[in-house]
């Protein structure tokens, strides 16, 4: 679960981290107001979306005054912001950040995550900041520090000091970096992260550290334990579609493409999208009804895959282990009954009771299209979604 | 032979009395295996399907002489389950649990550091050694005894890999879902190392997906001299990036844990790589002749 940077970096000043002062706004009064409230001489006003890449798309100014910051506010708050995450279409911004300006001296980097082949968390640092750092690691891997942590220690001084030289920081910098690194890493941890992520972490001109900028997303199988964190969720930032679908356990992820997948287990349902690929199509979507699919739930999985306009035809490709063939049939036959489901359906289906769903589907006198492997359900479905 | 299961299997299953716990005891039992109890704290001492009951794992290995452990326990208890079920020594465990969250998996491979219990999965279909054992959710009627071994990241997949195998006339030793997510007790490599010592396997099939880089770690161990002939198929090539495709684990982050990039690896060492999902089955009869 993703959340915003302002909600992030009040995660983060709670474990004792500092970040700058600073208010988020959802209006441009609101926004001179707070500008008002913080004083100084400038202000930074920040959109608040999912996505990196805010300032090239113009997602953050300066501000030199309070109703400055209001006109800036005005215009940035219902902007559709676009940046190299967002992909072409962009996001609606609807809430901003009113943040004190700062005298940077300079931009590091830290982040903590887990480390899945050493099978333990990591704490990155790099005194490269305030860049992309997928880019320095392809370019200067040599500036990418990092430092295993062990579960039982957590963070011990001398690894964050070893960070903090490594970065070219002085001894009361070094210290402040210690200290930092010790909350970073206790919220990494027990709020269920699994990336935090601070970049740029700046060293003032006064010498102090702050965190300019933070991303955090959490871990969605522990968010059940955090019910204050599972409030941040926005549902503005994330797809209606895969929204509606979270409803009713279904994974469902929209892509680009135009034809419709209905699939049981995710690794069959990845599978299924690289062969629709092979087979000269495109995918519309990723869907794992589960193990455990019933008649129900099939009918809510043709419900979300028909809200998508762009699909001309629909794949189902199921291998019954515990669910069974005849109940799938079953289910996909009172949906499509009920739903009247406009589009050409290949159903591919293997395993128990194979044959007793492929009988209930002839008999049904609906318009199905049988296959017997995947490689074949695939040609068909790409010809078929083709030819409308 | 097989490896992890076989005849002389005794079965526990923590979480028998559950409703999937129950379903899988009584299939893993019509299948052959010896399932000989069940674990469910505060139950001890009752009996369910006939099977008895235990508190703990402790108890149960005491009374029962189980050999292995089946993990069907709710995601917020099963690192726990997990654990008991490692402090007790028993050699094997396969927890099919998934949604476990990150942190508690972090902890439980912590307490198992220098404890002999091989943990399979988590978020795994199990393992099943064809015609003579099997613990987790794969259905037995589809697998024939043979002479070819499977180790797979996702469950269905490896269900297909079986049926194409099958098609083409050939059997399986023992099929091992791994688990999709990003912390698992045993890895790719784990798993090749077993299939090596077991001279009833002749041929590996290797299914992997996108994130992490367990491929191009079983990759790098194959190109070392692992001699027996490796199928392999990766997942989500047409994924998009920074998108968690069901599986906890299967998300390219930063640019890395593509497809392309564990195909080109597992090409380079040597393993037969397919493109196309269809195709495992045909291309293992092709390599084997």
């Amino acid at each position: 679960m993703k959340i915003h940077e302002y909600q992030a970096k009040s995660v983060l000043a709670r474990f004792g981290v500092p970040v700058p002062r600073g208010e988020v706004a959802f209006s441009a009064v609101e926004a001179g107001e707070i500008a008002r409230r913080l004083g100084g001489s400038v202000v930074v006003v920040k959109a608040q979306i999912h996505a990196g890449g805010r300032g090239k798309g113009g997602g953050v100014k300066l501000a030199k005054s309070p109703d400055e910051a209001e006109q800036v506010a005005k215009q940035m708050i219902g902007m559709t912001l676009v940046t190299h995450q967002t992909g072409p279409e962009g996001r609606t911004v609807s809430r901003v950040l009113i943040e004190e300006g700062l005298q940077i001296e300079r931009e590091l980097y830290v982040s903590v995550l887990v480390d899945r082949a050493a099978a333990c968390p990591v704490v990155i640092a790099s005194a490269a900041g305030g860049m992309d750092i997928e880019e320095v690691a392809a370019k200067e891997p040599q500036k990418i520090l990092r430092e295993y942590v062990d579960r039982g220690t957590g963070i011990i001084p001398f690894q964050a000091r070893k960070l903090a030289f490594g970065m070219g920081l002085e001894g009361g910098a070094a210290q402040k970096l210690v200290k930092l690194l010790d909350g970073v890493y206790r919220a990494f941890i027990e709020t269920d992260a699994t990336l935090i992520e601070v970049n740029p972490l700046i060293l003032t001109k006064g010498g102090d550290l702050l965190a300019l900028d933070a991303k955090v997303s959490f871990d969605d199988n522990a968010v059940f334990r955090h019910p204050d964190l599972r409030e941040l969720r926005d549902l503005g930032e994330e797809d209606p579609l895969e929204v509606e679908a979270s409803k009713f356990s279904l994974n469902y992820i929209r892509l680009d493409g135009n034809i419709g997948c209905m699939v049981n287990g995710a690794g069959l349902a990845m599978a299924t999208m690289d062969i629709i690929k092979l087979a000269g199509g495109e995918p519309a979507n990723f869907l794992d009804v589960g193990g455990g699919a019933n008649a129900e739930q099939i009918r809510n999985a043709f419900k979300i895959l028909m809200s998508d306009k762009h699909v001309r035809a629909v794949l189902i490709n199921i291998f019954g282990g515990i669910l069974r063939c005849d109940v799938l049939a079953q289910g996909v036959i009172a949906a499509v009954t009920e739903l009247g489901v406009p589009v050409p359906i290949v159903i591919r289906m293997e395993g128990t009771n194979v044959e007793e769903g492929k009988r209930m589907l002839k008999e049904s006198g609906l318009n199905f299209t049988t296959a017997d492997s995947m490689g074949e359900a695939a040609q068909t479905v790409v010809a078929l979604a083709g030819a409308r | 032979m097989a490896i992890l299961l076989d005849g002389n299997t005794r079965l526990i299953v923590q979480g028998l009395t559950g409703r999937e716990g129950t379903f899988h005891a009584r299939q893993a039992a019509a299948y052959g295996t010896t399932v000989v109890g069940g674990v469910t704290p505060g139950k001890g001492g009752t009996v369910h399907e006939g099977w008895p009951i235990f508190d703990t794992v402790h108890d149960a290995m005491r009374e029962t002489g189980a050999n292995a452990t089946v993990i069907f326990v709710p995601p917020p208890f099963a690192s726990d389950a997990i654990m008991e079920a490692a402090d007790a020594g028993i050699p094997l465990a396969v927890c099919i649990t998934e949604g476990i969250p990150v942190v508690d998996m972090l902890r439980a491979l912590t307490f198992m550091e220098g404890k002999p219990m091989r943990l399979v999965g988590p978020n795994c279909p199990g393992v099943i050694s064809a015609g003579k054992a099997k613990a987790g959710i794969i259905p037995g009627h589809i697998c024939r005894e043979g002479r070819i071994g499977i180790v797979s990241k996702s469950g269905t997949l490896t269900y297909e890999a079986i049926h194409q195998l099958t098609r083409v006339g050939m059997g399986q030793t023992t099929c091992i879902g791994i688990g999709g997510d990003p912390l698992i007790g045993t890895s790719f490599i784990d798993a090749l190392r077993l299939f090596v010592g077991d001279p009833e396997t002749d041929a590996v099939v290797m299914i992997g997906e996108i994130g992490g880089s367990a491929e191009e770690d079983a990759a790098a161990f194959i190109g070392r001299g692992f001699r027996k002939p490796v199928v392999g198929f990766i997942a989500g090539q047409t994924a998009p990036p920074g998108r968690r495709m069901g599986h906890a684990g299967a998300i390219i982050a930063g640019g890395k844990g593509t497809a392309a990039e564990k195909m080109a690896a597992l090409g380079a060492a040597g393993v037969h790589v397919v493109k196309s999902p269809a195709d495992m089955g045909a291309k293992m009869r092709e390599v084997l002749g």
